[in-house]
């Protein structure tokens, strides 16, 4: 009675045990062992309360410029998985961009040997090869209590196969960048548009009426700093999807032709967005279907007249409950952003409060008052987090092609049924797209 | 209003409802208590199986229909959608949930045809047959051919189920909340360490997953919203999945549609409470309308974050059951569990095994080495080979865990271990580090990883980088290992073996170093939001105290609750600690705090006191909190033996023991000191004799007389303790019972036969003593009293006798100064009174007696530990009544393979009811249909007893079931017997004749015997000499087909004389009054 033939990979860490320091911008020095790569980093401090999905958070470019430290106390135990798995549109499997975009990592405790059928290689060593250092040995609990209190800050991360000189890093740390000055969108936008399923002519998923063999129009994806999984569920609502790069023009994004347009998640200030703020102007103005997701909402707000500002720790994590104001209906949601749209500014905007924070109240979803424009502070793709919220997804396909039978409702109403059948097709993507 | 029989919770005080009925949960009781009440709704989700099945069957009968009963929670549809197993499959379609495919065949041709379609492995079970016997795992073809070839014979019906197999998958479960609306969060998910091979009751259990990614948890979070949302559940529910664990296919075993026990788990374990949300659902709210109890200012409707890890473990006591089977599988045996939180698996997993306090004080460097190198079956110390472990590995069972370290010791790779035992390669590889660390403490290597303190700021991490290889044996283990050390776990009491030295010295060495523990928050959201909460755990992983205490008005007093439930060890003393609690609340004392990591109690509730600690039971753990506590006391007298262990180690390491004083408990317990000053009293004992050697002990039993009883000095429930019938017996019981009290020696006792058992509860301030009541057993003594059915009053005791006894008792409560709770225990034996034994604590019975005289005796012992008068209870209270009180245990044998069921002097129930009535019967036969017991108006009944003596002490009931109708029934020589003084019977045949007819075995399965008077010869010495396997056999058969069986002889007089009671009366149904004290009412 013994498993025959289960299949395991079973990984020791080779870049583990080093020396390594973080040191924040009060002043607070931290000694751990260090992981990874021996460098040293400086970013935004943040905290991630996610329990899972550390290889989904750290390609996730939102986290370009922050050192994430993970609250969760045990990180690597199913290692990483295959980074040159693509899917059937030539999309990274299991990563949601093509490196790790966050600067550091910060946590409790590194597995020191990592195992899962899916796995390719140990946290530690990815983030070795990509040049990204990590401390373990930390009292995480007791840092992000320090965060929350004290707010976000800058912070160098060293870590190095020898001793560390805390007064030379930290005097690099005083002359580093500071996070809320740095424009990101260079660092993880796309040069060029790319395409993904725009060839393939094919039935849209929702079995909407829509052409009868026509060739589709696609989805333009602003690339704000996009997660692969944002691309994913646009092409399960049965769209190419053409990711543009985040200062593309008005003109050029309507070049082609687009059903509809998303205005992606990603890191920094919104308002270091201008071209895309012009963009999404013009969008609205236009009447042209877009959802914005994150800092895209973000860039919509500020198109539309409402304000934005830094919050003081961020939302960060898989557990935020969001209310829709709409129905009542309260979801979980998966949330990674520092910045908010301010809710007072919202009355003199072109904006109706959709989703709301049930925790704080904070904007989390908002709805243009004439043109087809919605917009989630969460991320409905998921990746990491639950995929309760894709339906958000549904509602841009609605805006573009009328509300459909099960679109009135906005998602949930009161109907077990219709949630029921939103979460089968999330489960179909997932298991289409994530895992072979 | 509350329903429930079991007299020992705290449920059943009358605080938390307004009315509550010491009744069974029957149809039958129940459908009484709706038509005098009329309640508006009823909840069925909170009473586990019982509540749930009495639930659906009030359904369908029609009676919540006909009084306009509510059903407020997930309606009886849903509760049918999971527990029906095509209503669950359809479901699960509907759902788009995957679940267990299978079909039934009766010839290999379809079988082979079907366990292609599933592919290989599949699991065969055969249809019909007793206790899935004959079923099996084929992995091929032959395998398959033989074991369906067998099970098509061993099946009455000839048929066999084939289903796919998952025995080496993942076990993973999660907790769902839903609301009317159809909002839904998971509030915790788990997986469980052993594979679906054993039963999740049985299994080690860590929170969150650890083993599974992103991609994995979230498939099945949706899938369980799913699933959960198809079949309509409102409240809380749990769902099961098996997960392969070479893929990401799942399939879901089952979904509980009612608080379990792994709810009770996900609720201690996030601190998210699953029973009180789910109320409120039932009640109609909204989840986001609920406020997370922790931060009082978010939402409950979010999904708790953990930073932490939460091992849960069950509590086996396979040594109190001869012949059960120590073996895991799909049934469950473990009778309780303890929770660990901490920032390691390593730390937890060996926190939880210190909590169980069975002995070891880890995974590895315990006080026995077999724990580590794997228990050898001979007995005769030989390590196991290789080939021995590999068998244990793959077969698991309580051991498990230490096989896999005894296999890493052996350098089994980890492969091949996964591939034996389907435990996850993760966790193996913790092990592998706990093994590690423990020869590094022992070979003195203080090199390893660079793991060093949590550290604050860098001054204090220099010095942790030099000191290593540091000399010499003894405590002074280099800070970077002693660190490393604690962080995976390990206790004071593992260092100092591994040092050869004290575990005080290792403390003072480590304090001195600065490695110390800090205390964090489980806050529900890895503080993410400010948490005002109370409740906490103490780790070496972190180097910042959460919480703040600051100065004199915030130093409290420590009430240490009782551990895991065992046998012996159960709600009553979760009982005693809640109102301990609020007894000493109630007296004025702001700062009530609580020890404990039983997940399923009311005392580790963070509501219930001032600050709760879910934290180990042992003395480091509890001078650990008193260093942080400065607690003006600490009271270790309502938390059962465990807590009562630590008094004297905790006294003389400086805490202040608050109640009746350290030196007054080891007084009492101790055996010779006890015994001295009886003697000086007059007061007088059975025989008895501390011996250090084989010939004093040979030399006592003989000269008493056999039976003896034999058991170490501190004693609990009996653990250990045994009647010896023989010398041989004697010699090879010694090596055993010497083992799990090595500090304290054993003790043999005359056992006296026939004789009448009493319990006297009470409390005593110094100066009075006032008695709750005197109790008696029912059974003759011989039988546990833990296992007896009990009465109050007593009814066959001379006013003499009781007289003696209330002297006695205010004489030995005033002798040993007790200050609380205490129980004391006599024999009487041909009009003499004897003392067994003192408590100095909380006793089992004491919520029986509270509850019967109406005075809390715990709220009494906190104002004697407080130094406040005593309120006097009425004179003679519990004798002065027209009520009768009778306490009847409960048994889990049916899950206990093998188990027999006959009473001895090792305890085996696993709980108890109680009911109170106008008369002793009345109460009798609400208690027996409490506990299970049909009480059937007509019918058959089969007598079989062991020894002339019993036989002629059974006559009168006999002829009194015959004189009511029943037919008798009854093997060749009793029926002999029997018929000379009744007349005719009818005989039948022994199981082990199976071709002579009729036969016992036939007619237990033709369900034409009604109930079993099979009365066991313990009191001869045939009992020793070979268990009658026949009437083992019958005992077993009717277990399993849910016969009662009545193995005294003054059960059975009773239960006879109950149905004849019945026949002309009819029981009384009220509720419980209110304790008249006042004292734990609303």
């Amino acid at each position: 009675m013994t498993p025959r033939g289960l299949k395991i990979t079973i990984k020791e860490s080779s870049h583990a045990g080093k020396h390594a320091k973080l040191i924040l911008d009060d002043g607070t020095v931290l000694e751990g062992d260090g992981f990874g790569s021996s460098t040293t980093v400086f970013g935004e401090i943040v905290f991630n309360t996610g329990m899972v999905g550390y290889t989904e958070a750290l390609t996730d470019p939102s986290y370009n410029g922050q050192i994430l430290t993970l609250t969760y106390p045990l990180v690597g135990n199913y290692g990483v998985p295959d980074p040159s798995a693509l899917d059937a549109d030539g999309i990274p499997k299991f990563f949601e961009s093509d490196r790790i975009q966050a600067r550091g990592l910060v946590v409790h405790e590194l597995s020191l040997v990592a195992s899962h059928w899916n796995m390719h290689m140990t946290l530690d060593e990815w983030m070795h090869g990509q040049g990204i250092p990590g401390i373990s040995g930390l009292d995480t609990r007791a840092l992000t209590k320090g965060l929350r209190t004290g707010g976000v800050m800058m912070a160098a991360l060293a870590v190095s196969d020898s001793e560390i000189d805390a007064d030379l890093v930290r005097a690099r740390l005083a002359e580093s960048p500071r996070y809320t000055s740095e424009q990101f969108m260079d660092a993880v936008s796309t040069k060029s548009p790319r395409s993904y399923g725009c060839g393939a002519q094919r039935a849209a998923g929702g079995g909407s009426g829509d052409g009868g063999g026509e060739k589709k129009r696609p989805i333009v994806v602003i690339d704000t700093g996009a997660k692969h999984a944002i691309l994913r569920n646009v092409r399960s609502l049965g769209y190419g999807a053409i990711l543009v790069p985040w200062n593309t023009p008005y003109e050029d994004v309507m070049s082609y032709d687009p059903a509809g347009v998303v205005i992606s998640s990603g890191p920094g200030d919104p308002e270091k967005c201008k071209e895309t703020i012009q963009t999404a102007t013009r969008l609205m103005k236009d009447d042209v279907p877009t959802l914005g997701i994150c800092l895209g909402a973000q860039i919509l707000g500020l198109a539309g007249s409402a304000r934005t500002y830094k919050l003081k720790y961020g939302h960060r994590g898989q557990n935020k409950p969001c209310t829709n104001l709409e129905t009542g209906q309260t979801y979980v949601t998966s949330q990674n952003h520092g910045y908010g749209i301010s809710p007072d500014s919202l009355r003199d905007s072109e904006f109706d409060l959709w989703f709301s924070n049930a925790d704080d109240d904070t904007v989390e979803g908002i709805k243009h008052k004439s043109s087809r424009c919605i917009a989630v502070q969460f991320h409905p793709e998921a990746s990491p987090g639950p995929y309760d919220c894709r339906f958000v997804f549904e509602n841009l396909r609605d805006l573009i092609e009328g509300p459909g039978e099960a679109a009135g409702g906005n998602g949930g109403s009161s109907s077990n049924t219709q949630k029921t059948s939103r979460l089968q097709d999330a489960e179909e993507v997932i298991t289409a797209t994530a895992k072979e | 209003m509350l329903i429930n029989p079991n007299i020992a919770t705290i449920q059943t005080d009358t605080r938390f409802a307004d009315k509550v009925y010491l009744l069974p949960v029957t149809p039958d009781y129940v459908s009484s208590i709706i038509e005098a009440e009329r309640p508006d709704g009823i909840m069925l989700a909170y009473g586990g199986q019982t509540a749930l099945n009495c639930g659906v069957k009030l359904d369908e009968s029609g009676v919540l229909a006909k009084y306009g009963v509510r059903v407020l929670g997930t309606p009886v549809s849903g509760i049918k959608n999971t527990e029906d197993r095509q209503l669950f499959k359809d479901a699960m379609g509907g759902a788009g949930v995957p679940v267990l495919r299978s079909k039934t065949v009766t010839n290999f041709a379809d079988a082979k045809a079907v366990a292609e379609e599933l592919s290989y492995p599949v699991i065969i079970r055969v249809a019909y047959t007793l206790g899935g016997r004959g079923g099996g795992v084929a992995y091929n073809e032959i395998e398959l051919h033989e074991i369906v070839e067998r099970g098509i014979k061993a099946s009455l019906v000839g048929q066999v189920l084939i289903e796919e197999y998952v025995g080496e998958w993942k076990q993973i479960e999660y907790e769902v909340m839903q609301d009317y609306s159809g909002n839904s969060v998971i509030v915790c998910n788990m997986e469980n360490v052993l594979s679906m091979k054993v039963h999740t009751g049985d299994n080690i259990v860590v929170a969150p997953s650890q083993t599974i990614d992103n991609a994995e948890y979230h498939m099945l979070r949706s899938a369980a919203l799913r699933a959960t949302s198809y079949v309509g559940i409102v409240g809380e529910c749990n769902i099961q999945y098996a997960l392969a664990p070479d893929s990401d296919r799942y399939v879901a075993i089952e979904i509980n549609p009612r608080l379990s026990r792994s709810s009770a788990l996900a609720s201690k374990a996030t601190g998210y409470p699953l029973a009180y949300m789910s109320a409120k659902i039932g009640l109609g709210y909204k989840l986001s309308e609920l406020v997370n109890r922790i931060t009082k200012s978010t939402t409950a409707c979010f999904e708790p974050s953990l930073d932490y890890v939460v091992c849960k473990h069950p509590r086996w006591d396979f040594a109190k059951f001869e012949m059960a089977n120590r073996r895991l599988g799909p049934t469950m045996k473990s009778v309780g569990e303890v929770m660990a939180v901490g920032r390691t698996f390593e730390e937890s997993l060996q926190k939880a095994i210190r909590m169980l306090d069975i002995g070891n004080d880890g995974l590895a460097l315990n006080r026995a080495d077999y724990t580590i190198y794997g228990h050898n079956e001979g007995g005769d110390g030989r390590a196991p080979d290789v080939e021995e472990i590999e068998e244990r590995l793959s077969h698991h069972d309580d051991r498990i865990l230490y096989n896999v370290a005894a296999a890493i010791k052996m350098g089994i790779s980890t492969e091949r271990i996964y591939k034996l035992s389907a435990i996850d390669p993760w966790f193996i590889e913790k092990i592998r580090h706990v093994v590690q660390v423990a020869d590094r403490l022992v070979s003195n290597d203080g090199k390893g990883g660079r793991t060093g303190a949590d550290d604050d700021n860098s001054s204090s991490s220099g010095d942790n980088s030099s000191g290593d290889n540091s000399s010499g044996s003894s405590s002074e283990v280099p800070a970077r290992l002693m660190w490393e050390a604690k962080k995976a776990g390990f206790s004071d009491a593992q260092i100092a073996r591994a040092r050869q030295t004290s575990p005080d010295a290792v403390r003072e060495w480590r304090k001195s170093m600065g490695v110390t523990p800090s205390v964090k928050q489980i806050d529900t959201l890895a503080a993410e939001w400010p948490a005002v909460t109370n409740y906490l755990y103490v780790t070496y992983g972190g180097g910042h105290d959460d919480v703040r205490l600051s100065g004199h008005d915030d130093r409290g007093i420590v009430v240490v609750g009782a551990g895991p439930y065992r046998i012996g060890s159960s709600v009553e003393f979760d009982w005693g600690t809640v109102n301990m609690v609020w007894g000493l609340q109630e007296n004025g004392e702001k700062n009530v705090v609580v020890v404990n990591c039983n997940p399923e109690t009311v005392s580790t509730d963070y509501d219930i006191c001032s600050r709760l600690y879910f934290e180990e039971l042992t003395q480091e753990r509890l001078l650990d909190i008193s260093d942080f506590e400065r607690p003006k006391g600490v009271i270790t007298c309502v938390g059962g033996q465990t807590a009562n262990n630590l008094t004297l180690g905790a006294a003389r390491r400086g805490v202040h023991i608050m109640g009746t004083a350290a030196s007054d408990v080891d007084r009492a317990e101790d055996r010779s000191k006890f015994s001295a000053e009886l003697d000086k009293l007059r007061i007088r004992q059975p025989e008895w004799q501390a011996f250090a050697s084989m010939a004093d002990a040979r030399a006592f039993a003989s000269s008493v007389g056999y039976p003896v009883i034999v058991r170490p000095s501190y004693v609990l429930s009996g653990a250990a303790m045994k009647v010896v019938w023989s010398r041989d017996e004697l010699s090879t019981y010694v090596r055993e019972a010497a083992d799990v009290s090595p500090d304290h020696p054993v003790v043999i006792s005359k056992f006296m036969l026939n004789s009448l058992e009493v319990d006297v509860d009470g409390v005593a301030d110094g100066k009075d003593v006032v008695i709750g009541a005197i109790v008696e057993h029912i059974d003759s003594a011989g039988v546990h009293s833990g296992d007896a059915m009990m009465c109050i009053p007593p009814w066959r005791l001379s006013n003499n006798t009781v007289d003696t006894i209330t002297e006695y008792t205010e004489k030995i409560a005033l002798t040993f100064g007790v200050r609380g709770p205490f129980n004391l225990q006599f024999l009487v034996s041909d009009g003499q009174v004897y003392v067994i034994e003192l408590n100095i604590r909380a006793s089992r019975s004491m919520p029986f007696v509270s509850k019967f005289v109406r005075s809390n005796l715990i709220a009494l012992a906190a104002r004697a530990i407080l130094g406040k008068p005593l309120s006097p209870i009425p004179e003679e209270k519990w004798r002065r009544t027209a009520t009768y009180g009778i306490k009847v245990p409960q048994f889990s044998f049916m899950q206990l393979d093998g188990a027999d069921i006959a009473l001895g002097v090792e305890m085996q129930s696993t709980g108890e009811a109680a009911c109170f009535g106008n008369s002793f019967y009345d109460a009798l036969s609400k208690g027996l249909t409490s506990v299970g017991y049909n009480l059937p108006d007509s019918g058959a009944a089969l007598v079989t007893v062991g020894g002339a003596r019993n036989k002629e002490k059974l006559i009168p009931a006999i002829a009194k079931l015959k004189d009511l109708g029943f037919e008798i029934m009854a093997t060749e020589h009793t029926a002999e017997f029997i018929s000379e003084v009744v007349g005719p019977v009818r005989t039948v045949h022994k199981i082990s004749e199976p071709d002579r007819k009729p036969n016992i075995a036939d007619l237990l399965y033709e369900r034409k015997i009604d109930f079993i008077l099979n009365i066991p010869s313990t009191s001869t010495l045939e009992k020793y000499v070979g268990m009658l396997e026949d009437e083992y056999q019958i005992r077993r058969k009717a277990l399993e087909l849910g016969v009662p069986v009545l193995t005294t002889v003054e059960l059975a007089d009773s239960f006879v004389k109950t149905l004849e009671w019945l026949r002309t009366n009819k029981t009384t149904r009220d509720h419980l009054p209110p304790y008249s004290d006042g004292s734990g009412n609303r």
